[in-house]
C-alpha cells in the first residue's frame, strides 16, 4: 500500500489519532496528514526522540515510545526501514494506538516490491585455464 | 451560614480534587523488542531530556 494511503486509512481507523506521518530513519518525512513544514519539524524530533531515548538507556535501543503531556500524548514507532510518529490526545488507548501505528508500517513494507537477493557473478575461471 | 460555608469550601475541594485526577500525569514510556518497558518521570534525567523535546514537536504538529 502507498505510505499516504497507509496513513489515510490509520486516521480513518483510528479516531484517536489527531495526525500521523510515516519518515525515514533519518527524519526525512515521506507522507504525513500535515503540511510540509510541521511534517518536517515532527519528523526531526520523532527521530531526535528516539535517538535521546536509545543514548540514556543501557545500550538497548526502543522499538516503541510514547511521551504524555498534558497537551497530548506522542507515540513514536520505528520499523526496520522507516519511523511512524502519532500525536493524539491527552487520554488515547496506548495499546491501540500502538497497534495501528504498526499495522500502517507492516502494510506499507509489504507493498514494497520485493527485492531480490543480489546473486554473486560466477567466478572466473583462473589464468591457468588459458 | 457556617454550615452553608463549610458545605461550599466541601464542593470546591472535591472539584478542584477530580480535576486534578482527571489530568494524566506527565511521562516517558519507553518500550523494547524483547516486550519490556520502562516509564520515566518527567523529574527523571530521561524525563527532563525527551518531555521539552514532545512538547515542542506536539506543538509543531498543532501549529
Amino acid at each position: 500500500m502507498d505510505p499516504a494511503e497507509a496513513l489515510a486509512d490509520l486516521t480513518e481507523i483510528s479516531t484517536q489519532i489527531e495526525s500521523a506521518l510515516v519518515a525515514t530513519p533519518t527524519g526525512e518525512p515521506i507522507a504525513s496528514t500535515l503540511p510540509d513544514d510541521a511534517s518536517r519539524a515532527l519528523a526531526e524530533h520523532a527521530v531526535r526522540l528516539l535517538d535521546g531515548a536509545s543514548d540514556g538507556g543501557a545500550g538497548e535501543e526502543p522499538t516503541h515510545l510514547r511521551v504524555a503531556t498534558r497537551e497530548g500524548c506522542l507515540f513514536v514507532v520505528r520499523g526496520e526501514t522507516l519511523v511512524a510518529t502519532a500525536v493524539t490526545g491527552a487520554q488515547p488507548t496506548t495499546g491501540l494506538v500502538f497497534y495501528d501505528l504498526k499495522t500502517c508500517l507492516r502494510t506499507i513494507v509489504e507493498a514494497e516490491p520485493a527485492k531480490e537477493p543480489k546473486r554473486r557473478a560466477p567466478a572466473k575461471k583462473a589464468a591457468a585455464d588459458a | 451560614m457556617r454550615n452553608v460555608v463549610a458545605i461550599l469550601a466541601l464542593i470546591a475541594g472535591l472539584v478542584l480534587l477530580r480535576r486534578r485526577r482527571a489530568v494524566p500525569p506527565e511521562r516517558v514510556e519507553l518500550y523494547f523488542a524483547d516486550g519490556s518497558s520502562v516509564t520515566f518521570a518527567p523529574d527523571s534525567a530521561q524525563g527532563r531530556r525527551l518531555l521539552p523535546l514532545a512538547r515542542r514537536a506536539l506543538a509543531s504538529a498543532r501549529s
